[in-house]
């Protein structure tokens, strides 16, 4: 079987999964939405002030959710000892990682698909800039958050407070793409400034860490 | 069985050293060094706050490149590896101790010459997030479970020496394009010459105490992986005698 099969094989079975429950992407939904309601009572924006602090809101709201669903993902290979059935495989382990964390971006992008009309109703957002660089700042952004946060689960799986320590590591080390992606987000939406520069940071964070994940996510799977 | 020293004669030697560099390194800067001009005596915290801040940028590396050393010789040859882990955690516990040191009393800097305690410019901004990666670090080791903290910090040494480039890069795009309200930082071109032997020379001093803290902090860790060793050894035993 080739590489693209394994891949293929872990990420039909996670979509399955989810699929069957549901449970991810209900979750990360409600709980993105309950973000936004609460940011847009605590700041009751007007129309010119949210297009300032819409691209800050809604990554926040999505970086919230996303720890929920990537806290679950590798939760689900431990039932019945999944996990350690996969270590003895003969398939490469980075197969499993990329299909994870490809399942991942599509359940964070399907939440976002969702969400991007609502959040554009409650902030009553209006672009001013090229609104459809949004399509590629969004699976940019999306893919920095869940490849890294795939990854962090899966090296946070058997620590003692392993909820607790995903995000512990993850806003840190995802800070410079965060930064990226809200300021790309804020100068497509006030078209005030040129998104370019943030987007190729966005670009290189993506190709610098996820060879990083691919090389090293053996190692932390073999971690003992 | 015999513990390994943490405060050996070469150890002594080197405090004694570090302290007569610190007394004489202190002494210069706080008394002969000439008034700065427009801040007076508040200037003086330079000579404290500047080498501070540069070694906080120096410790990292040992921190990394212990953390390949430990990956590299993991499967090759675990002995070598504790010997590089236990390097790689002092290196970071240095790096936040020092990135502390450097953040606070630039803040009390701040407060007097710019009349704020902290602003988002490029430096301060990039100083707290490398302070923030590295307490991560020790947040990771102090969580994951025994058998493979030092891979999983390893790994995540790995990640950070990769993210702080990005950050250098990304902080210094966000505020040009925000000029900050405060224009910060004291420049290190504008140094006067008969100020840099007092400055040499607290770079010097706490260097040497830097190094101080890293190898008692290193020869802590051994001592600790030792009696983790022995303790495990006395359960194989223990548990042949059982069988028998």
């Amino acid at each position: 079987m080739s590489y693209l099969g394994h891949v293929m094989v872990h990420l039909r079975k996670d979509l399955r999964l989810e699929w069957r429950s549901r449970d991810a992407i209900n979750g990360m939904l409600f709980f993105a939405l309950l973000v936004v309601v609460v940011f847009s009572l605590a700041f009751d924006p007007t129309a010119a002030m949210s297009r300032q602090i819409a691209g800050g809101i809604l990554w926040v709201a999505l970086l919230f959710a996303s720890i929920i669903a990537l806290n679950q993902a590798w939760t689900r290979e431990q039932r019945n000892r999944v996990l350690e059935t996969q270590r003895m495989a003969p398939a490469p382990p980075s197969a499993l990682f990329l299909g994870k964390a490809i399942a991942n971006l599509i359940f964070v992008a399907i939440v976002e698909a969702i969400l991007a009309p609502l959040f554009a109703v409650f902030y009553n957002l209006h672009i001013i800039g090229q609104g459809w660089l949004l399509v590629a700042v969004m699976p940019l952004g999306t893919w920095a958050l869940v490849c890294n946060g795939t990854f962090f689960a899966a090296l946070g799986l058997r620590t003692r407070n392993r909820e607790l320590l995903l995000p512990l590591i993850l806003f840190p080390i995802s800070i410079p793409a965060l930064l990226g992606m809200m300021q790309a987000t804020t100068a497509i939406l006030s078209g005030e400034f040129d998104p370019g520069p943030w987007i190729r940071l966005l670009i290189g964070y993506n190709v610098a860490f996820t060879a990083a994940c691919l090389l090293l996510f053996e190692t932390v799977l073999n971690a003992e | 069985m015999q513990r390994s020293r943490i405060f050996g004669p070469v150890g002594a030697v080197w405090f004694l050293l570090t302290l007569a560099a610190i007394v004489y390194a202190t002494r210069l800067g706080l008394l002969l060094a000439p008034t700065e001009a427009t801040m007076g005596n508040v200037a003086r915290i330079l000579y404290y706050h500047v080498p501070h801040s540069m070694l906080s940028l120096v410790f990292p590396y040992i921190n990394f490149a212990a953390s390949l050393f430990y990956l590299y010789w993991r499967r090759r040859d675990p002995l070598k590896a504790l010997t590089a882990d236990a390097v790689a955690i002092a290196g970071a516990e240095v790096t936040v101790v020092y990135g502390s040191i450097c953040l606070l009393t630039g803040m009390l800097w701040g407060r007097v010459a710019w009349g704020i305690w902290w602003t988002w410019d490029a430096r301060l901004t990039s100083m707290l997030l490398l302070w923030l990666l590295y307490v991560s670090y020790m947040m990771l080791r102090k969580l994951s479970a025994t058998g493979q903290t030092h891979t999983l910090a390893a790994v995540l040494s790995v990640f950070a020496a990769i993210d702080v480039p990005i950050v250098y890069m990304s902080i210094r795009w966000w505020r040009t394009q925000h000029p900050a309200p405060v224009f910060g930082g004291g420049d290190e071109s504008g140094l006067d010459a008969s100020m840099w032997p007092a400055f040499a020379w607290n770079i010097v001093a706490w260097a040497l105490w830097g190094v101080l803290l890293l190898g008692m902090r290193y020869a802590l860790e051994r001592r600790r992986q030792e009696r983790e060793q022995e303790a495990a050894l006395q359960a194989i035993e223990a548990s042949l005698e059982m069988a028998q």
